[in-house]
């Protein structure tokens, strides 16, 4: 027993030195495990993808530079089936049988925050850009840091509109009327509590609160809902694929409302889904590429989406955006910090202050990103125009949306 | 026990052997320590199910009811004791951070496991009086829906997180390797649990239950009180199956309703895939059933990345279809006097007859 | 458990305000809830032949529906009209069947119902990894073009799609059911289900008669899934709801009673919709499945009773 527990540590150090041999190439690995398969697919696609390109980018412009050293960046995938189950177990894999020192993070909070108490464990770094629900930054993680602005600033812009707006609805702010249609997951969830933070602060009623299945498919029930009560405004937010049935069943039912706000038209592509169905619906988004954001990596905002779109023959969505940010920040840390060692860019990273393409960066003690607001389109033309914040609007919002009339 | 002293010999050696492997796993492979954990909860899901899936006959899809409800009442628990759970579930975050230190954590497992066996014992001892009534394929369908339908309504559940779910307690600093404590916890719980198993499959109770698999109505008609039996029989697993969950949530970390908690359409199925790739209704069966699909899972999970689920089907159709007595009734059939049956010189034709 | 019934309770009663102050909406919901109803009805026909036939309780019912739903998007990708994925799909899922059966059901036909729950719960899993590797996990429809219609000056809505769909659910009833009265495989179908030994006797071919049968299932299935593509949507995880309900609908309705399984499926459809309404959404999915429980339930107490008749 002695013996075997002696040779079993003796082999267990042998491993280790190995692990630090393979690292001193000239290839740093960040380890991901995003969703390729199962509800998330066309968000973790876009997650996927900007990670993919930013590596790519930082490669090409001859790597990161580490103290005397230069490494190349690689990110190892795997798929975490959209569940958090697995992204758990994913992550777990990563680190103690991959030996990876750095996470990316996966898409959704859900997923997040089952990678989260993983990488807290191993004390491995994580730079996430799609985990924005409040919620995650509560239990004192001290290795994860998250790029994006956090959930309850999504929709608060298209709340402040309506309240802006109320007289050209021949209303008070007072009088106006919400309608709420969120699918039950913590991204969702964190969004509704701060709609329902603006409402109070806006003095507005909520006449319908209604959260959705993950598996939703269908909300006819809820739109009927809509049309008997006649909310001014409907806020939905169901990633990719609730916005994509909300557009179709709310055009296709004739729902008129003077206002409907949702998360993730952009990276759901409704636009070029649904054509006409998606007009006026405003849209929250982290990023929008008529911002005036520099880096020396990618350029502009414009910069980044032109690369995109020439790349992956589309606009890219603020999923792709963010995720790309990810990259950048840990690059960046890792020159800071001039060493591999977890610990030391842990700390890097928690003095981060830099501005990318996406926006600007800086974490509080929680790990959330405080420098950066959201931005509010509104589809118009079968466009993303921008409408709010003012410093950013090319364009004034139309409000109420005309009639689709019966 | 009927065993010559060198068999006894032989299965002591066996067991030691199995032991000091156990003890010795996480250092052998340190980077496996979350697998291997796991491995040992599926150990006692393989264990629990087999009891009446196996052992009496009734073929439960819904078994993760117990493990969910476990898993909530154990993290609830751990959290309740400290803080408000409705200020640590909620959506916006709780404003404050929570943080356990090394006592606080230990009194909520040390008071959150009993919690959750108790509430997994109640809960199977209401359900099964209700649906243990009804007999095979309905039975099982049932069992299915009671299963997601309970991951549905923990999903709209606010207090307990909805579909956001719930994290367990951060496990402090201070404990050391987080999944050493739970790799060894989970251990002595699949050997209780087998060891459990193993008296109570000496008892008269065990042959209760074998009758009502055998066949319910003769049993019925003999004077057993079968529905007693039934619910007293889920109830034993529902036991463990409670407290395997709770472990199962705090190795995981975080208690999603419907993909963890109440996962019918994963550990659900895993479970009873264990139990039949093993063996159904012998004791080791599912022990060995787990190991094998434990690490066939990470193999396909591994290497056939995006693929795994279609392996994991072709896998499931292959055992069902061509292996239904599983890897023990396969040896069974094979060597019928290992396991204390009588083969008749004349009659003893291979495989045939093994039944005891 | 307070919260939750408090929370429960508190939504209960402006919803159901709702539904008594204007009534016009519970039409709108029947109604919704009567044109996917034929769709389940159909769905759940094909499991009742199966299950009375061939002694199988097919778990991967709902992924038949979810592969012939992608056969329409294909169509609807190439523009082709989707309605007319309606015959191809039940064409192409009519081999998938076949080809099914030959592969893996025919071993299970014989055994019990326990290993075909399983078996074919193998195989729905399978069916839903494929699909997501092969047209990834988003939802997908296939856009018939067609129009909204609305009735009550405006007040209830009804997509063409859906009273499309509805219609063409309720025909394929009526031409499976000739089908199988008439046409010569019908009626070997018929006598095996009654009998499949003495069938074998007088010289039916049973192995060709079940892969038929099976075969014919998917078939239905697959029609029924071109349908929910075009009227609703389609994903590779939506199988598993679809196959509840069949099963639910065949336990209320009875085997091999067409009346019944169409006025139970119309009337789980209603009953959906309605509870989504009065519950909200989030509890719609686990009113279906705690329905089955009930149901499940329901059919134990009333055969206990036949019982202490007996007595």
């Amino acid at each position: 027993m002695k013996y075997l527990l002696k040779s079993s540590l003796v082999a267990a150090a042998a491993l280790a030195v190995a692990g630090t041999g393979a690292l001193a190439q000239e290839t740093v690995t960040l380890g991901a495990a995003v969703s390729l398969t199962g509800k998330y697919t066309t968000d973790g696609e876009h997650t996927k993808r900007g990670y993919d390109l930013a590596v790519d980018m930082i490669n090409k412009a001859g790597g990161v530079k580490v103290g005397d050293k230069t490494y190349q960046i690689a990110v190892k995938y795997y798929d975490d089936e959209s569940t958090p189950a697995t992204g758990a177990a994913l992550a777990e894999r990563l680190i103690a049988q991959d030996g990876v020192k750095f996470l990316l993070g996966p898409y959704s909070s859900g997923l997040t925050k089952a990678i989260a108490p993983v990488t807290e464990k191993y004390g491995v770094p994580m730079v996430e850009a799609n985990g924005a629900s409040r919620s995650l930054f509560t239990s004192g993680y001290k290795y994860l840091f998250a790029v994006l602005s956090t959930s309850e600033q999504y929709l608060s812009s298209a709340m402040d509109l309506a309240a802006e707006k109320a007289a050209a609805l021949g209303k008070k702010p007072e009088e106006i009327k919400v309608a709420l249609a969120f699918e039950n997951d913590p991204f969702s969830q964190d969004v509704r509590a701060g709609v329902l933070d603006d409402a109070k602060r806006l003095g507005m009623q909520i006449v319908i609160d209604d959260q959705l299945p993950k598996e939703l498919n269908d909300m006819a029930a809820t739109l009927t809902k809509v049309r008997a009560l006649k909310p001014d405004v409907l806020v939905i937010s169901g990633h990719a694929k609730g916005a994509a049935t909300a557009v179709r069943q709310i055009s296709e039912m004739k729902v008129d409302v003077p206002i409907v706000a949702m998360t993730h038209c952009d990276s759901a592509d409704v636009v070029a889904k649904f054509g006409a169905a998606a007009e006026y619906t405003l849209c929250a988004s982290q990023w929008a590429s008529t911002l005036t954001y520099k880096d020396n990596l990618f350029g502009s905002a414009a910069d980044f989406a032109k690369l995109f779109n020439t790349t992956y023959n589309y606009e890219p969505p603020y999923q792709a955006a963010e995720s790309a940010a990810a990259v950048m920040v840990f690059a960046d840390a890792f020159q800071r910090a001039g060493t591999l060692d977890p610990a030391k860019v842990r700390d890097a990273l928690a003095a981060t202050d830099m501005q990318t393409f996406y926006g600007n960066v800086k974490f509080d003690e929680t790990g959330k990103n405080i420098a950066k607001p959201m931005v509010l389109f509104q589809v118009l033309k079968g466009e993303y125009r921008v409408v709010a914040p003012t410093k950013w609007a090319e364009t004034e919002a139309v409000v109420p949306r005309p009639m689709m009339g019966n | 026990m009927k065993l010559g002293n060198y068999d006894m010999d032989k299965r002591l050696a066996g067991y030691a052997a199995i032991i000091v492997i156990g003890l010795a796993a996480p250092w052998l492979f340190p980077g496996y320590k979350a697998q291997m954990t796991e491995l040992w909860l599926f150990i006692v899901f393989a264990l629990a199910w087999d009891h009446t899936g196996g052992q009496m006959g009734y073929n439960s899809f819904g078994n993760v009811v117990f493990m969910g409800v476990g898993m909530y009442v154990c993290a609830l628990t751990q959290v309740g004791l400290f803080y408000s759970i409705a200020d640590y579930t909620a959506a916006r975050g709780g404003g404050t951070i929570f943080i356990f230190d090394v006592p606080d954590f230990l009194l909520g497992l040390a008071l959150g496991l009993p919690a959750a066996a108790i509430a997994a014992a109640v809960v199977a001892a209401v359900l099964g009086s209700a649906v243990l009534g009804m007999r095979g394929q309905y039975f099982a369908i049932c069992t299915l829906g009671l299963g997601i339908a309970a991951g549905e309504i923990a999903a709209g559940w606010e207090w307990i997180g909805a579909g956001s779910g719930m994290t367990t307690p951060n496990p402090p600093d201070g404990l050391g390797d987080i999944n050493r404590f739970l790799y060894f916890l989970s251990a002595a719980l699949a050997v209780a649990t087998f060891l459990t198993l193993r008296w109570i499959y000496t008892t008269r109770l065990a042959l209760a239950i074998n009758a009502v698999r055998d066949d319910e109505d003769k049993a019925e008609a003999m004077g057993l009180p079968t529905t007693r039996i039934k619910v007293m029989a889920w109830t034993v697993s529902a036991i463990f199956l409670g407290m395997a969950g709770g472990l199962y949530g705090n190795l995981k970390k975080f208690i999603d309703p419907v993909d963890i908690a109440f996962s019918g359409a994963t550990v659900g199925v895993w479970m009873v895939l264990m139990a039949i790739l093993g063996g159904k209704g012998t004791l080791w069966g599912p022990v060995i059933g787990a190991v094998i699909f434990q690490i066939t899972k990470e193999f396909f999970w591994t290497y056939l990345l995006g693929w795994q689920r279609v392996a994991l089907g072709l896998l499931i159709v292959v055992i069902v279809v061509f292996f239904p007595q599983g890897i023990m009734g396969w040896v069974r059939a094979r060597y019928p006097e290992r396991f204390g049956h009588r083969v008749e010189p004349a009659a003893g034709a291979k495989g045939e007859g093994a039944r005891p | 458990m307070n919260e939750f019934f408090a929370q429960l309770v508190a939504s209960l009663p402006s919803n159901l305000r709702i539904l008594v102050e204007a009534p016009i909406f519970n039409v709108q919901l029947i109604l919704d809830g009567l044109l996917i109803g034929a769709i389940f009805a159909l769905a759940a026909y094909g499991m009742a032949l199966v299950w009375g036939v061939m002694k199988i309780i097919n778990i991967a019912q709902g992924e038949f529906v979810m592969l012939g739903g992608y056969v329409a998007v294909i169509f609807a990708q190439n523009g082709i009209h989707p309605l007319l994925a309606v015959p191809v799909s039940g064409a192409v899922l009519f081999l998938v069947g076949w080809l099914l059966y030959r592969a893996v059901i025919f071993r299970i036909v014989e055994e019990d119902l326990f290993v075909s729950i399983l078996a074919t719960f193998g195989i729905s899993i399978l069916l839903q990894q494929l699909m997501n590797q092969v047209f990834g996990g988003d939802v997908q429809i296939a856009d018939a073009g067609l129009g909204t219609r609305f009735l009550f000056s405006g007040f209830v809505t009804v997509s063409d799609v859906k009273l499309v769909s509805f219609v063409l659910a309720l025909a394929l009833g009526g031409v499976l059911v000739a089908f199988l009265r008439n046409s010569r495989l019908g009626q070997s179908i018929r006598a095996t289900a009654q009998n499949a030994r003495a069938a074998r006797v007088l010289g039916i071919d049973t192995g060709r008669v079940y892969a038929a049968t099976y075969g014919l299932n998917a078939a239905i299935c697959g029609s029924a899934g071109a349908l929910v593509a075009m009227a609703y949507t389609i994903h590779p995880y939506i199988g598993l709801p679809y196959t509840v309900r069949s099963f639910m609908i065949v336990v209320v309705a009875g085997l091999g009673n067409l009346a019944g399984v169409i006025a139970a499926g119309i009337g789980l459809g209603a009953a959906e919709n309605m509870a989504g309404f009065l519950l909200g959404a989030q509890y719609q999915l686990a009113f279906v499945f705690g329905l089955l429980v009930v149901v499940l339930l329901w059919r134990n107490w009333r055969l206990k009773r036949k019982r202490q008749y007996l007595k």
